[in-house]
This record gives C-alpha cells, structure tokens and sequence, in this order.
C-alpha cells in the first residue's frame, strides 16, 4: 500500500493543475466560464477565500458540487490551502462523478496570498447572531445571506404610530440594521389601544425616544436613527436618502404625495398602508418598476371623504395587521424573495374577515413617474393639482 | 344585479349597507342606479358635469375601469363593482 503522501503525489501526477497566475487572469479576465470551488473546511473558507469561489467542503463534495457545478462539461478549478485536499477533490470529480474538465490550483490559497493576490473576506455572523437569527438561517428564502442583507439594510419608518409600531418591533427583532424613526408627536394615552412600541411609563415622551427604547429591548444592535420632525418640502429630500426602503404609515394626505414624489425621485420603493375603522389598504410602490402612488390616486379626496382615525376610530388590532403585512413586504424587499405588492393594491375589511386584491397600473400621464427622476424640480415636491383648493377644503 | 362594494366613507350614505345589488348594463349606468337608490352618493362619486370624481378609483372585478373605457365598460350580472377612494389614515 502506498503512504498517504505517495497517494497524493501520485494523485497530483495523473490530474491537471494550473497555476495561481492563470486562475488570477481568468478572474480579473471578467470571463465567466469556469467556476472556482473551495474544498476547505467551513471556517477557513469563512477566514478568506478566492473572490468569485464557491464553498463546497471536500467532506460534502459527492453531495454538494453537483449543485455548485451543475454542467459536468464545464471548467472547474478546485483549491484548498496548499494544493493537496483539491487534487484529491479533483480526482474523485474526474473518476467518480462524471466531471470532465477538472483542475486544481497549486499551492492552494497560501500560494495565491504569497503572490499578493487579492482574496474576499466574507461577513460572518457573530455565535449570538446565528443564536439570534437561527429561525431565519433555517428558511433557505432567508438563509445566511438574506439575514446579511438585512443586517446591512436601512429601513425608514415614517411614523411611529400604529402602523409604524409593530413594524419598528418586528423589523429590529429581523435584525434590520438600521431603523429610521420621522415623528414629532409625544406618546399619548390614547395611542396605547394600538402603538405597542409605546407603553404607559412613557406617556409625554417624543415617540422616537419611546420607540428606540423598545427596540433596544428587543435587539440592542438595531442602529436607531431619530428624527423628531414633521416632514416638509424642505427637509425630505435629507431624511430619506441613503435609505434601502421606506414603511408608510403616514397619516394625511400632503405627507403621502410628498414622499411618494421624493422616493420616485431618488428610487426608493415605499410600503404603503392606510387604515380606518375596520379597514386597511396595501401596496408597494417602486419607482419604475410598477405604478407610484399618484397613479393610484391621481387627487386626493375632499376633506369629507378622507377622515382621520382620529376623528372615526379604528380597530386597535388592524394597525397591528397591517403594519406587520407591511414590514413582510420590506422584508421580502430587502432579501429580494417571493413576490412583492407591485402593482397591486391589497385591501382588508377586517369585520367581514376578507381580502381583495385590485391591480394598479402605471399612468402614462402620470405627472411623477411618468418623466425621468432628473426632470422632478424640487419646487414641484408634494405639490397637488388642486393643492391650494385642497387645502381650502380641509380648513 | 352586478355587485357594488361600497368603501366605509360612503356607508353612511348607503344606510350602513356594505354591498348593494344594482342594475346596469355599463359602469356609468349601475353607478348612476346606485346614486338614485342612495341620493346621498351622488356628489361624492360625480362631479357637476356628471364625470366620474378624479379621487375616486372604480374598479370591474380588479381591473381599474381607467384602464378599461371608463363609464362606459360593461357590465355583467355577476360582475363586482369596487369604488374606492384614497385613505390616508396611518393613525397617531
């Protein structure tokens, strides 16, 4: 029987490898008819790797490459650290699983480093987070990288009221990264039938402060981004840049048109809902991609049509629906699964316990969405047709 | 008889009723069926010139009638009218 270092050496003799150089040019080449696997263990590949590779333990090789390398006939180069795990991976590609054009890197990493060649480090979660996280590692829809791009991920609520409450615990206990909060209300007593980010010790206190507190209770690594202001014309624009998403729960109309003219300017989709009574409205409008909120409702309504839940009431819980149904559309967004709101508008009578989907088509006339970002003034941010009859009406 | 839903702002107009059954061979007629079995509607869904009020979205099925021809889309019996105006209601 030959040693464990003859197999090897004879191994290597029989198999094609390519040198460190070759692989860098066929990376820096942009060329994408190859693909690089790491046969090393999990956290080694966790420690650097190769930019562009894919992970596949040389222990779960048999199981594993055929879905990192699904076309047999392909190139494939495998690497290990020296060069020694991804010959004998190599091998067992060639003779066991049908592969036919299988190489393997010499010198491994630690050759490629030697020549200074750059490597990707990958962002790992932290032993908590994996604890934290591990229902969402476990849904393949989020998995490892669906949870990073949420940590990674800026979220602006705009309210912090009933809609805004449930999404704010929700989305800092998905471990959305940053949370933004626009509201310059002080919680109330009547608020807490609803806002459960809020609580009776804090009566009095600017619901930003308050909300922050509760998201620090359930997740102290959400970073809280406070803006105790009502929005405007003028500041819009400075608040809601940079962010990923923004969580509607407005609740006027001047505030809806204005950041719906904003976000389609600067493209950043917006999860809308609206409630009343035992009623709610959703949708999801992404600049370009589907309609915006002005094709949806080119005027707002008379003062008479559009009551406020404070002056009609709603059901406590159906901010609790709604605003959750909102933050599963944000989450979807960031993560990129399933099938967003898009282009539809989803409405839920709460007492008859029914859902009714309506489409929502792009307006070709549409005074917002239907011109390039560039062309939107900001003298035209959240302007009406009818703003001055509008606000006439409203008192 | 198509189907009419009415949105909860206008319930007080219909006397609470949540779905009316009206009669009408185009979106134009049945909503017109509604506003004279319901007076009340009539200023909330028309302007003076008898159009379809802007901030007022009317859908056959789920199709938006903008989408369609307007007043004039037909209308089966077992078509369900949805008229739906913007809310804006997020609640403080």
């Amino acid at each position: 029987m030959p040693s464990g270092a003859d197999l090897i050496r004879q191994i290597r003799s029989q198999i094609t490898e390519v040198d460190p150089s070759e692989v860098h040019e066929l990376i820096s080449s942009g060329h994408n008819g190859y693909v690089l696997v790491d046969v090393r263990e999990q956290h080694e590949f966790e420690q650097a790797h190769l930019p562009g590779a894919v992970h596949v333990p040389r222990g779960h090789l048999e199981s594993r490459v055929e879905g990192a390398a699904p076309d047999k006939s392909s190139r494939v180069i495998t690497y290990c650290a020296s060069g020694q795990r991804s010959a004998l991976a190599a091998n067992t590609m060639l003779k066991e699983l049908g592969y036919e054009n299988v190489e393997s890197m010499t010198g491994g990493i630690t050759l490629w480093k030697d020549r200074g060649y750059e490597v990707e480090v990958p962002k790992t979660l932290s032993p908590d987070q994996r604890e934290r996280y591990s229902r969402h590692l476990l849904i393949p829809e989020i998995g490892l990288e669906g949870q990073q791009k949420l940590l990674e991920s800026k979220v602006l609520l705009l309210g912090a009221g009933g809609l805004g409450s449930p999404a704010a615990l929700y989305l800092a206990a998905a471990g959305v990264g940053t949370l933004g909060l626009v509201d310059n209300d002080v919680v109330d007593l009547s608020n807490l039938q609803r806002q459960v980010a809020h609580s009776n010790d804090r009566i009095g206190m600017p619901k930003v402060d308050s909300a922050e507190i509760a998201i620090k209770e359930i997740n102290p690594d959400v970073n809280v981004v406070k803006y105790q202001t009502r929005l405007d014309a003028s500041n819009i624009m400075e608040v809601i840049e940079g962010y990923d998403v923004i969580l509607d729960g407005a609740d006027n109309f001047p505030i809806r048109y204005l950041l719906n003219d904003a976000s389609v300017r600067l493209g950043i989709p917006v999860v809308s809902a609206s409630i009343l009574g035992f009623d709610g409205q959703l949708s999801v409008f992404k600049p370009y991609e589907g309609p915006c909120y002005r094709c949806l409702y080119p005027t707002p309504p008379p003062a008479e049509l559009a009551p406020s839940c404070g002056a009609n009431g709603v059901l406590g819980v159906l901010p609790g629906t709604m605003g959750l149904l909102q933050s599963t559309e944000v989450i979807k967004l960031i993560v990129g699964s399933g099938d967003p709101l898009i282009g539809r508008l989803l409405l839920y009578d709460a007492l008859a316990a029914s859902f009714t989907e309506l489409k929502v088509r792009r307006d070709p006339q549409c005074p917002v969405c239907s011109r390039d970002p560039s062309e939107l003034s900001d003298e035209e941010m959240g302007l009406f047709p009818d703003y001055e009859a509008f606000c006439a009406a409203a008192g | 008889m198509s189907t009419v839903k009415i949105p909860p702002v206008l319930r007080s107009s219909t006397g609470g009723e949540k779905e009316v059954s009206v009669d009408g061979g185009s979106v134009g007629d049945v909503l017109r069926s509604l506003a004279s079995q319901h007076p009340a509607t009539e200023s909330q869904l028309f302007s003076e010139s008898g159009e379809l009020n802007r901030y007022v979205n009317v859908y056959v099925n789920d199709e938006d009638v903008r989408v369609l021809q307007g007043l004039e889309t037909a209308v089966g019996p077992d078509d369900t009218l949805v008229i739906l105006p913007a809310m804006a209601g997020g609640c403080r």
